[in-house]
C-alpha cells in the first residue's frame, strides 16, 4: 500500500483563487432565476448541497465559475449566483479547460450528465481527465435522456425499453467511474443526490483535489426514469447493496457490517464476501492514494449497474499528478527566464532584415 | 532611392572571386522552380534561395508546391514536391506563370512540370537520376535526355549526385549521407547563376546542423561546390544579375515572410496592442499547423497554446479563455471550421469575442489539403443554424496576414463578437518581402472590461445587466470573472434583451436576431479603394483574399495592352463596406475572378443585385496572371462593342 503525501491539497487546489471577505451562506450562491426543473427532480438536491457546501470553502463569489453543457442538469449554473456558462451538448469540459488554463485564480466547476458527458461528449471527458486540468466535473447520472424526454442513454441497463427503443436498448452501458480510472482520471467518486451529508463530503474532497475530480452523482429523474435508485435508496436494500469507501477502512457494508471485500488471491479480483472471524483481517482496506489504479477499477467493477447490488461509494481514486494549468504557467515562467519578456519590435525584425532607405 | 544590402548574409565573398570570361546578362525578372523527390529538400532549398534573394533586395513571391503525403514513394509522379520562385528588379505580385528555370532531380521532377515551361526555358537535370527504372517508374519509354523531346529547351545535364559525393570525400560520411546533400549543392550552383549574396545560407547551414558540425560543414561545402561547378564548366557560359529592387520598395526594414508566420505575428502583436494574453485553442490541420507550432514558441508574450483532442475542443477552449478575458483565437481549416460551427454559433450567441483562423485549402471534405482554395467563403459567412452572422476579413498578400490578424482582432474585441480570417494555403505557404512595422504604427487595441453594476433595478439597487449594449457598437459588455458584483451567466438559449435571462418571448427573440445582425452591418470597415488610374474604365476587376496578385498583375498587363480597367479588392467580407454598391453600380461590367465556383460573386448578386460576372478557377493552384488577363481583355472588349452599339 502506498504511503499518503500529507500534503495541505486544499492548499494547492484553490490556493490561487481569491478568499471572500466576509462570512457566506448558502443563500450568497442563489441566484435570482427561478428554479424549473420538475418538482420532485434530484437536481433540486444537489443544487441544495452544492449551495450549502459552497461557503465552507470562503471562496470569493465572482472567482467561481460553472460551466456547464446540454440537458436538465446543465441548467445548473443560472441557478447559482457566481459566473456561469451554460454551453453547448457535451463542450463543457473543453470550454472549462480553456477557462481554467487561462485564469488559475478561479475556481472552475463543470455540471453534466450521462448523454452530455458520456455520449456526446465523451471525448472531451475523457481528455480532459488525463490532462488534470484544475476543473471539478460533477456528473448527474440519472441514465436517461431527460431534456429530450425520454430516450436511454449510455449508461442506461442493456434492455431498456424507451421512445426510441420499444423493443429494448442494445447497448451495453458505460460504467462511468472505470471510463474515467481508465481515462487516467486523478480523482473519481461516487455520491447520491438524497443522501446530503454523502454528497458533501464526497464534494469538500473534490474541491481539495489539485486537478480534474470527476464526481458521479446517481441522481433521480422521476419524469422519465423514476425510482432508478430506489435499490440504493431504499433503507432495507441500500444498507446490501451501498459500499461506503473510506480511506485507510477495511471495506465493510451491510448490516453490523457484516459484508466486505476481498481481494481473491487465485485471481486478484475483488469479491464480496461475508465477514467472518477468518476472513476479517484480511478484508481490503481502502486506499484511494494508490499509485497504481488497479484496485481502484477492480473496486468501480464490483457495481452491477443492472440490478445495483453492491455499489461502492465515496472516494475510489484521489492521487496527485502535474495539474495541467499549473504546468502550462510555469511553462510561460521558463520562457519569460530563458528569452526575456517578449519585445515586439525584435520579435518582427527577425534575424534577417534589409534595409532600404530614401 | 538606394537600396542598402544589410543583412548578416551580407554580399557574396564568393561572387568577387568570379572568373572573368564568363559572360553576364542582366536581367529584370526569373522564375525558378526546384523540383525533386518530396525527400530532396525542394522546399529548403527554395526558402534558402528565397532567403538569399530578399537579402539581396529583390522583389520575389514564392509558391511551394508538396504533396499532402510526408513521404510519397520515392521517384513517382504524387511524390513530386516544387518550390517557385520569381523574383525581379522591379516590384511583382505573383510567383509567376511560367518557370524560366527548372531544376528537375529526377525524371519524375522532370516529368510533372516539363509542361509548364515555355520554349526556351532552361532545364538542369540530375542525370544520375536519370535510370532506367527511375525512367520507367514514371513512364518514360526513352530517356528523354538522349532523345530530341526536349529540343525546345536549353538542357544543362548535370551528375549532380556523383559531383555532391565527390566533392565530399574527405567528410568521411557514408554515400548515402553524402548524396543528401545534393539539394545544396543544386542551391550553390543556382545561386552563381543568380549572383546571390551566400554568407547566409552558410550561416544558416551552421545554425541547423549545429549539433553536427561535420554534417554543417558537409552542406557548406556542396553549397560551395555547386557554385564552383557554375564558376568553371563551360556548360554554364552565362551568369545573370538582377539588379535589387529598389524603386519597389519605400524606405524602411524589410524582411521575407511567409502568409503563416505573418498572421502568428499579427496574432501575438493583437495580443501586445489589446495588452490581453493570446489563447490558441487548435488542433493540428494542415495548412495551418504552422501558426499553433509559431505561437507555441513565443510563450513569453503572455502567449497559451493548446493542442485540443480535437477540433470542437479546440474553439471550446478558446472561448472559455475568451470568456475569461483573454484574446482568444483558433486555427484550422475548412474541414476544422465544419466541425467548430456550433461553437462559433454559441460564440455569436455569447456575443464574446474569437478569433476563427481559416487557412483554407482545396475541398469538399479532405479535399486536396496541401493545395489552396478560396471555397469557405459562403461556409464562413452562413455556415451556422439560425441567423449567426460572423464578420469575415481576408488578407490579401503574405505580409497582409500580419495586417489583417490586428484587423480582424479589432473588430473582434470592439464588437464583442467572432470574426473569421480567411487565409488560404497560397498565403500560408508563399512568401514575400515585408516591410517591418514600427510599433508606433500598430493599431491601439486596449479594450475596457465591465467593472461595475450598469443597471438601477425598480428598488434602486445597482445591478449588472450583461446584455445592455454600447448604444454606438451594440457591443454588449465584457465582464470576466474575477469582477466582484458583475456575476452573470450566459449561455446559448435566447436570452432577454439587457437583463440576458433565458426568454422563450417571441418578440424578444425578433429583437435579438436583428440586434445581433444590426451590430454586425453596422461594424466601421473603411471604404473600399478604387484602382482606375484615370477614371475611365468600364470594367471593374473585383477579388478578395490571395487572388490579389494575380490579379493585380493581370490588370497591369491589361492596361499595357491598351485597355482600360479597374480594379478594387475586398479585405472586408462581412460586413461589406459602406461604398461598395457605389462602385460597383459606376461600372458597366463587374469581373469577380475566384479560386471557387463563384462565391463572392453570389454574395455581390444577391445584394446589390448587379450582373457580376464569375471568372474561376480551382485547380489547387493560383490564378496565372496572363490568363487572367485575356479573359480581362475579352470581357472588356466586349463590353466596348456594347457601348458602341449603342
Ligand atoms: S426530466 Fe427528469 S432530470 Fe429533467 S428536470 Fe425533469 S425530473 Fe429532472
Amino acid at each position: 500500500m502506498s504511503e499518503t503525501t500529507a500534503l495541505p491539497a486544499s492548499l494547492s487546489a484553490l490556493s490561487l483563487v481569491p478568499k471572500s471577505a466576509t462570512r457566506q451562506t448558502a443563500k450568497d450562491f442563489k441566484s435570482d432565476q427561478e428554479v424549473r426543473w420538475c418538482p420532485g427532480c434530484g437536481d433540486y438536491a444537489i443544487l441544495a448541497a452544492v449551495q450549502g457546501f459552497l461557503p465552507e470553502l470562503g471562496l470569493a463569489r465572482e472567482n467561481v465559475v460553472w460551466i456547464s453543457g446540454i440537458g436538465c442538469s446543465s441548467r445548473f449554473p443560472y441557478y447559482m449566483n457566481t459566473y456561469g456558462m451554460h454551453s453547448i451538448h457535451g463542450r463543457a469540459p473543453a470550454i472549462a479547460t480553456g477557462l481554467a488554463t487561462s485564469r488559475r485564480d478561479l475556481s472552475v466547476w463543470v455540471v453534466t450528465g450521462d448523454g452530455d458527458a458520456l455520449s456526446i461528449g465523451g471525448n472531451h471527458l475523457i481528455h480532459a481527465l488525463r490532462r488534470n486540468v484544475n476543473l471539478k466535473i460533477l456528473l448527474f447520472n440519472n441514465r436517461i435522456y431527460g431534456l429530450t424526454k425520454g430516450q436511454y442513454s449510455p449508461t442506461s441497463e442493456v434492455g431498456k425499453i424507451t421512445k426510441s427503443t420499444p423493443m429494448g436498448s442494445l447497448d451495453a452501458p458505460f460504467n462511468p467511474l472505470s471510463l474515467a480510472i481508465g481515462a487516467e482520471a486523478t480523482f473519481v467518486a461516487r455520491t447520491l443526490d438524497s443522501d446530503r451529508k454523502h454528497l458533501t463530503s464526497v464534494l469538500r474532497q473534490a474541491a481539495a483535489h489539485p486537478g480534474t475530480a470527476l464526481v458521479e452523482i446517481y441522481q433521480n429523474c422521476n419524469i422519465f426514469n423514476d425510482g432508478a435508485f430506489d435499490a440504493l435508496k431504499d433503507r432495507d436494500s441500500a444498507q446490501e447493496a451501498l459500499i461506503p469507501l473510506e480511506h485507510g477502512r477495511p471495506i465493510r457494508f451491510g448490516a453490523d457490517g457484516g459484508r466486505g471485500v476481498l481481494r481473491d488471491p487465485a485471481t486478484g479480483e475483488l469479491r464480496v464476501v461475508d465477514v467472518t472471524p477468518d476472513n476479517e483481517a484480511a478484508l481490503l482496506v481502502h486506499d484511494a492514494h494508490a499509485a497504481s489504479p488497479a484496485t481502484a477499477f477492480a473496486l468501480s467493477r464490483i457495481a452491477d449497474p443492472d440490478t445495483l447490488h453492491h455499489t461502492p461509494i465515496g472516494v475510489l481514486r484521489d492521487v496527485e499528478r502535474p495539474v495541467y494549468d499549473t504546468q502550462m504557467s510555469q511553462q510561460l515562467d521558463t520562457a519569460v527566464e530563458q528569452h526575456g519578456r517578449g519585445d515586439l519590435s525584435s520579435l518582427l525584425a527577425g534575424n534577417d532584415t534589409w534595409t532600404v532607405v530614401g | 532611392m538606394t537600396s542598402q544590402v544589410d543583412s548578416p548574409a551580407g554580399p557574396a565573398a564568393l561572387g568577387e572571386q568570379r572568373v572573368p570570361g564568363k559572360e553576364i546578362k542582366r536581367l529584370d525578372r526569373v522564375v525558378i522552380r526546384f523540383a525533386g523527390d518530396s525527400g530532396d529538400g525542394m522546399q529548403l532549398t527554395g526558402d534558402r534561395f528565397t532567403s538569399e534573394t530578399a537579402s539581396f533586395g529583390n522583389d520575389l513571391s514564392t509558391l511551394p508546391n508538396f504533396p499532402a503525403e510526408i513521404r510519397a514513394p520515392a521517384g513517382t509522379l504524387p511524390g513530386v514536391s516544387s518550390f517557385q520562385l520569381h523574383f525581379a528588379d522591379h516590384d511583382i505580385l505573383t510567383p509567376g506563370d511560367e518557370p524560366d528555370v527548372l531544376v528537375a532531380m529526377n525524371p519524375a521532377a522532370l516529368k510533372a512540370n516539363v509542361g509548364d515551361l515555355p520554349r526556351g526555358a532552361e532545364i538542369i537535370v540530375n542525370t544520375d537520376e536519370f535510370t532506367k527504372r527511375a525512367l520507367a517508374k514514371v513512364g518514360y519509354a526513352a530517356d528523354p535526355l538522349g532523345d530530341d523531346s526536349l529540343a525546345a529547351y536549353r538542357v544543362h545535364p548535370v551528375p549532380l549526385t556523383t559531383l555532391t559525393v565527390e566533392a565530399l570525400k574527405e567528410f568521411g560520411l557514408s554515400r548515402k549521407e553524402s548524396e543528401r546533400s545534393k539539394n545544396m549543392f543544386a542551391l550553390g550552383l543556382l545561386s552563381w547563376m543568380y549572383h546571390r549574396p551566400t554568407g547566409g545560407t552558410e550561416s544558416f547551414l551552421r545554425t541547423k546542423f549545429a549539433k553536427n558540425p561535420k554534417v554543417a560543414e558537409a552542406n557548406v561545402a556542396a553549397f560551395h561546390a555547386g557554385w564552383n561547378f557554375g564558376e568553371t564548366t563551360e556548360d554554364f557560359a552565362v551568369a545573370y544579375e538582377i539588379a535589387p529592387a529598389t524603386a519597389a520598395f519605400p524606405p524602411g526594414t524589410y524582411r521575407n515572410i511567409s502568409g503563416n508566420l505573418a498572421l502568428s505575428y499579427g496574432l501575438i502583436a493583437a495580443g501586445v496592442q489589446a495588452k490581453l494574453p493570446l489563447y490558441l485553442g487548435s488542433y493540428p490541420i494542415t495548412p495551418a499547423s504552422d501558426i499553433l507550432h509559431e505561437l507555441s514558441r513565443h510563450k513569453n508574450f503572455d502567449v497559451r497554446t493548446f493542442q485540443a483532442e480535437d477540433e470542437i475542443a479546440g474553439i471550446g477552449a478558446a472561448l472559455g479563455a475568451a470568456f475569461g478575458g483573454a484574446l482568444a483565437v483558433t486555427t484550422t481549416s475548412g474541414p476544422g471550421v465544419a466541425l467548430k460551427s456550433e461553437t462559433i454559433g454559441l460564440a455569436v450567441s455569447q456575443e464574446l469575442p474569437l478569433l476563427i483562423v481559416d487557412i483554407q485549402r482545396g475541398g469538399p471534405s479532405t479535399g486536396l489539403p496541401t493545395k489552396t482554395e478560396q471555397a469557405d467563403l459562403l461556409q464562413a459567412m452562413y455556415g451556422r443554424n439560425g441567423e449567426a452572422p460572423v464578420p469575415i476579413v481576408a488578407p490579401a498578400t503574405p505580409g497582409d496576414c500580419f495586417t489583417a490578424a490586428l484587423e480582424a482582432a479589432r473588430i473582434a474585441l470592439t464588437y464583442r463578437t467572432p470574426v473569421f480570417l480567411l487565409s488560404d494555403g497560397y498565403l500560408a505557404n508563399g512568401s514575400e518581402p515585408w516591410r517591418v512595422p514600427e510599433a508606433a504604427e500598430l493599431p491601439d487595441l486596449t479594450v475596457e472590461f465591465a467593472t461595475a453594476p450598469n443597471h438601477e433595478a425598480a428598488d434602486g439597487t445597482a445591478e449588472f445587466w450583461p446584455y445592455l449594449r454600447d448604444p454606438h457598437t451594440l457591443a454588449r459588455p465584457w465582464a470576466v470573472p474575477g469582477t466582484p458584483g458583475l456575476e452573470h451567466r450566459i449561455g446559448g438559449i435566447e436570452k432577454q434583451d439587457g437583463t440576458g435571462n433565458i426568454s422563450y418571448d417571441p418578440a424578444n427573440h425578433d429583437l435579438m436576431v436583428r440586434t445581433r445582425q444590426a451590430k454586425i452591418d453596422g461594424i466601421a470597415v473603411p471604404d473600399l479603394e478604387v484602382d482606375d488610374p484615370d477614371g475611365a474604365a468600364r470594367t471593374l476587376v473585383v477579388g478578395w483574399g490571395s487572388t490579389y496578385g494575380p490579379i493585380t498583375a493581370a490588370v497591369r498587363r491589361v492596361r499595357k495592352g491598351g485597355h482600360r480597367v479597374a480594379q478594387a479588392h475586398l479585405r472586408n467580407l462581412n460586413p461589406f463596406p459602406a461604398n461598395l454598391e457605389h462602385v460597383l453600380k459606376s461600372y458597366d461590367k463587374v469581373i469577380v475572378p475566384e479560386m471557387n465556383l463563384g462565391q463572392l460573386a453570389h454574395l455581390l448578386r444577391a445584394k446589390y443585385l448587379v450582373d457580376a460576372r464569375s471568372y474561376n478557377q480551382v485547380t489547387g493552384l493560383p490564378f496565372k496572371a496572363e490568363q487572367l488577363a485575356d479573359v480581362i481583355v475579352a470581357i472588356t472588349a466586349e463590353a466596348t462593342e456594347e457601348n458602341a452599339d449603342v
